[in-house]
This record gives C-alpha cells, sequence and structure tokens, in this order.
C-alpha cells in the first residue's frame, strides 16, 4: 500500500531523515515512534506530498508522489501536527470546502459530511466558528477533515496531542475503528498509545530506523529474563529462602515492605521458564498467603529508551 | 480552484479586512471628488489617476492575508496536499482579492454618475481611463500576491507590496531624469507610464498585453516560490 524507499531529506548539511525503509501493508495500522526531532513530521509531510525529499521514492497504492502527485493526493488524508483548520469558518463550512477541495461528488457530498461529523461527533459544534472551540473539538475538525473524500490511506501526525484522557480514548478507539478498512500511519512519542492502536511499530531516531516490529515482538526481543512482582504474606527470611529455591529464578531482590509482614519482592528468572506455579506451591507449603503476583513485562517504553539511548552511544 | 476562490471571497467580506479596504478607498477618492464638485470640475479622469496612487496603498493591505495567512495557520499543509495544482490554488486567491478591487471600482462610478448630472458628458477618455484602471489594478492584485507568498508575516507582507509598487511608480519619474538606454529600460518596467496612454482614451494592444503578461508573471512567480519552499524546507 505504501512503499518507502531509501527515503532521505536533507536541511544543509543536516540529514532530517536518512534512508528510511518500509513498507505498509492494506489495513494496517503502522506506529511511527521517536523523540521529538526525529523526523517523524518531515517523513509524514514527504509521504502526503508537503515537501519533497532529497532522495528515495513515496509509492502509494502504487503511485510515485514526484511523478504521479495528484493520484497519491486523491488516496490520502492527512492530519498535521497543526490541525489546519480556517479560524474564520464554521466547522461546516469548512468541511464543506474540504470536501471540494478533495472533488468529492457534489451529490455524495452532503450525506458523507453528516457521516463524517457524526463518527468524530462534531455534529452539535457544525454552526460554530472554529476558533471558538476547544483544543479537543478543533482536533477533532482536523480529524474529520482528513476523512473526508474516504481516503485509502490515513497519516495522522500526533493526532492524541493536548488532548484530556476520556478524548485520547476516544480518539484512539476511533483510529482502532478506522484501521479496520484503512491503511493507518500514526506518528506518537506517547508509547502506551502506539502499543494500544497499532499493529506494527517503526520506531525512529535522528532520521533513521532504530526498529521495526510489532509491539508485542519488540518486546520480546529485547527481554533477556522475565521479571515477577509477587506481594506475600509472611516473614521476610523465609520467603526468600524459599523463592531462591525454586528452579530457574536468578535473582530476588527489591522488597518493598508494606506492612512489617506483608512484603513485595521482584523475582527475576529464565526467560524460558515460568516459575509462578512452584511459586504458589511454595508459598502455600508454607502457609504463606500470595497477596498480588504480576509479571513484570518489558514495556515498550523501555525498548524505546533502549534503543535511542544505543543509538547515541554509536552516534 | 472555484472552491478556493469561493472561500476567499467569502473570508473577504466575512472579516473587516475588505470593507477596511472598500472604505478607505471610498473616503479618501471622495476626499478628491469634492474638489470636483467644488471647483466645478467635470472631468474625472484626473481622479481615477489620483486613485490609481491610492490603490498602491491600499491593495498590499487587501492582498497581503492571501498566503501569509496560511503558511501561518498551518491551512497552507491542507491545501498543498489537496489533489489540485498550485497553480490552481494561487489563481483562486488571486481572482478572490481581484473581484474585491473590481467592487471598489464599481463603486467609484458613483462619481462620474454624479458629475453627469450636472451636465458632464460620458466621453470615451473615462472609459480608456477606466479599462486602464481596471488593468493595472490587476497588476496591483498580482504584485500583493506576490508579496503575500514570501513571508508568514502578514504585516511584511504589506510592507513590501507597498514598497515595491512605490518602487515602481517612481520608475516613471525616473526613467525620463535618465533619459538614454538606462531610461528606456526603466521606461519598459514602469506599469504607471503605460497608464498614461488610457487615460488619453488609448486603447493600445501592446500595452493591454503588457498588463496581462505583468500580472500572469507574478502569479506564474508566486506558484513558483512556493513550490520552491517545498524543496528547500519543511
Amino acid at each position: 500500500m505504501i512503499e518507502i524507499l531509501n527515503l532521505t531529506k536533507k536541511y544543509g548539511q543536516i540529514n532530517a531523515v536518512k534512508n528510511l525503509n518500509f513498507t505498509v501493508e492494506k489495513g494496517e495500522i503502522l506506529g511511527f515512534l521517536g523523540p521529538n526531532g526525529a523526523g517523524k513530521s518531515t517523513t509524514m509531510n514527504i509521504v502526503t506530498g508537503f515537501i519533497s525529499s532529497t532522495e528515495g521514492t513515496v509509492k502509494v497504492c502504487g503511485y510515485d508522489i514526484m511523478e504521479n502527485p495528484k493520484e497519491v493526493k486523491k488516496r490520502i488524508g492527512y492530519l498535521p501536527e497543526q490541525p489546519p483548520l480556517y479560524f474564520d469558518m464554521t466547522v461546516k463550512d469548512y468541511l464543506s470546502f474540504s470536501a471540494d477541495l478533495k472533488q468529492v461528488d457534489k451529490k455524495k457530498k452532503q450525506s458523507q459530511l453528516s457521516d463524517i461529523m457524526e463518527l468524530v461527533q462534531i455534529t452539535h459544534v457544525k454552526d460554530r466558528l472554529i476558533k471558538n472551540l476547544s483544543k479537543g473539538y478543533k482536533q477533532r475538525v482536523g480529524m474529520a477533515q482528513s476523512l473526508i473524500g474516504n481516503p485509502e490511506v490515513l497519516i495522522l501526525d500526533e493526532p492524541t496531542v493536548g488532548l484530556d484522557p476520556k478524548q485520547i480514548i476516544e480518539i484512539r478507539k476511533l483510529i482502532k475503528a478506522l484501521g479496520k478498512d484503512h491503511t493507518v500511519i500514526l506518528s506518537s512519542h506517547i508509547l502506551p498509545e502506539v502499543s494500544a492502536v497499532c499493529d506494527r511499530v517503526v520506531i525512529i531516531n535522528k532520521g533513521e530506523i532504530a526498529a521495526i516490529d510489532t509491539p508485542e515482538n519488540l518486546s520480546k526481543g529485547f527481554e533477556s529474563a522475565s521479571k515477577l512482582s509477587v506481594t506475600v504474606a509472611g516473614p521476610k527470611g523465609s520467603v526468600i529462602n524459599s523463592i531462591r529455591n525454586i528452579y530457574g529464578v536468578k535473582h530476588v531482590d527489591d522488597h518493598i515492605e508494606k506492612d512489617k509482614d506483608i512484603i513485595s519482592y521482584v523475582i527475576e528468572s529464565d526467560k524460558d521458564v515460568d516459575v509462578r506455579r512452584p511459586l504458589f506451591f511454595a508459598m502455600s507449603k508454607l502457609g504463606y498467603p500470595i497477596l498480588e503476583l504480576k509479571s513484570m513485562d518489558l514495556t515498550l517504553e523501555d525498548i524505546f529508551l533502549q534503543v535511542t539511548t544505543e543509538e547515541k552511544e554509536v552516534g | 480552484m472555484l472552491a478556493i476562490f469561493k472561500r476567499e471571497l467569502k473570508a473577504y467580506f466575512l472579516s473587516p479586512i475588505a470593507y477596511v479596504c472598500i472604505g478607505l478607498f471610498i473616503a479618501v477618492s471622495s476626499f478628491f471628488f469634492w474638489g470636483n464638485l467644488t471647483g466645478g470640475n467635470g472631468d474625472f479622469n484626473s481622479n481615477l489617476s489620483i486613485m490609481n496612487f491610492i490603490l498602491i496603498l491600499i491593495v498590499p493591505i487587501l492582498t497581503m492575508k492571501l498566503l501569509a495567512e496560511d503558511r501561518k495557520n498551518g491551512t497552507e499543509v491542507m491545501l498543498v496536499t489537496s489533489p489540485v495544482k498550485l497553480s490552481s490554488i494561487v489563481i483562486g486567491k488571486y481572482l478572490a482579492a481581484f473581484v474585491v478591487f473590481l467592487c471598489m471600482t464599481v463603486i467609484s462610478l458613483i462619481y462620474p454618475i454624479i458629475l453627469s448630472g450636472f451636465g458632464s458628458k460620458f466621453t470615451m477618455q473615462l472609459v480608456g481611463g477606466y479599462i486602464g484602471f481596471i488593468l493595472l489594478g490587476a497588476c496591483f492584485v498580482a504584485f500583493g500576491l506576490f508579496a503575500s507568498s514570501l513571508s508568514e508575516n502578514q504585516i511584511i507582507s504589506a510592507v513590501v507590496g507597498v514598497v515595491g509598487l512605490l518602487l515602481m511608480y517612481l520608475l516613471q519619474s525616473m526613467s525620463t531624469s535618465f533619459g538614454g538606454v538606462l531610461g528606456t529600460v526603466l521606461g519598459w518596467l514602469s506599469i504607471f507610464s503605460r497608464y498614461n496612454d488610457f487615460d488619453g482614451g488609448l486603447l493600445n494592444l501592446s500595452n493591454i498585453v503588457y498588463y496581462f503578461s505583468f500580472t500572469a508573471i507574478f502569479i506564474f512567480i508566486t506558484v513558483r516560490i512556493i513550490e520552491k519552499r517545498r524543496w528547500s524546507q519543511g
């Protein structure tokens, strides 16, 4: 659906983006993750045809952005970092203008506009001037604009930035729903967002791809040991001793005392051994109840930090 | 192109800017018209020449927001990434500002109509003057549009527009004072010296072509400037 080959963008001597290579399949939600200034927006601006690349090619649905910009632009809905809104227009007028720009069929226009306004829940503000809307609503209007013309590809640059937690959840749900019949590229520097919504993640740092995989595989790949957190009601010494005797346990530490007799431990064990069952039996044999037991998977956050700091050391 | 033209035109009349420009134009031009009435002067062509000069100050204010505002608000992204040609975008915007200018021109027709009430005749000279006035206005709008593409700051766009047009105005007298080859070359560049023929009721084809070319060239340069920015910056 989207093919990016050797994409490079230079600003003078500085490489904003260097040798990017990745493809996005039809119906996939791809997360684009990176610290500020990593080149996320630059890449998105190139894919949508707003700016040109220095080298490399971008193909959307088989059309090259340089050779056939009109065909590409027809198929892309773009929500830039700053929603492109005309503050002096009402929501309805603005979306209608956007539909005219995207050459939506006049007969279908009205029904499409009302469908989209319903979808992003802005129908009740349609007659208000955009400048009087709150940030969250402005973001939604920007989102609505990107959906007009029912483009096959959606490119969303930090769609949830500046929204309150409830709105963030709503927008994420919306993106997930859209992902069913659209191809989506979503950029973010918020990690839980990407792991919640995306099928695949590209981590980009200093203009280069640092990692690319599914969120699950990324977690697995970077894990060298599995970690458990357990809270047991029982005397510290005997609990630690008994845990250490379980097969596969490499390390026990960090006992946080919640109470004199209720203590939390972090257990590190071999990657392919599940120590939860033996742990349960060991504790029940001693008569110490387990109050809490949870696995501590490597979060995308850990991977992100790991990947981006490794890069720094090399550079 | 039509969508952009409609939006821009609506934006002009929904914001104070069109009213301020038209109002300013009426205020200043009626001040000079007062001279006609009190002085018993039935010749309106001299007023048109003065109104040309007023346009130097008014048109850049009218056009300053055309492209600068889009850059500042980020709406440029939406326009450029839509499946519309860059030239259509620019021409749509140009036409919107030109229509506002035409509104001023139409309003100014009231002056010769009033004069005709005092027995002054509609002459071909006046028709020629108005054709020249409209063509010159078309050039001003194109130059203002060009100035608007240079900066994302509307004030800078307006200042560049006014200063640029003033320089062109001065070229007229500079070309005569220099004389020789330099004078001739400067004379070619002076959009105002061409106006004199129209003012005399002369419809010279080369002058009409000149004004159309001037307009087209500045629209073209504007498109190229936006195009170039896509290549050099983000």
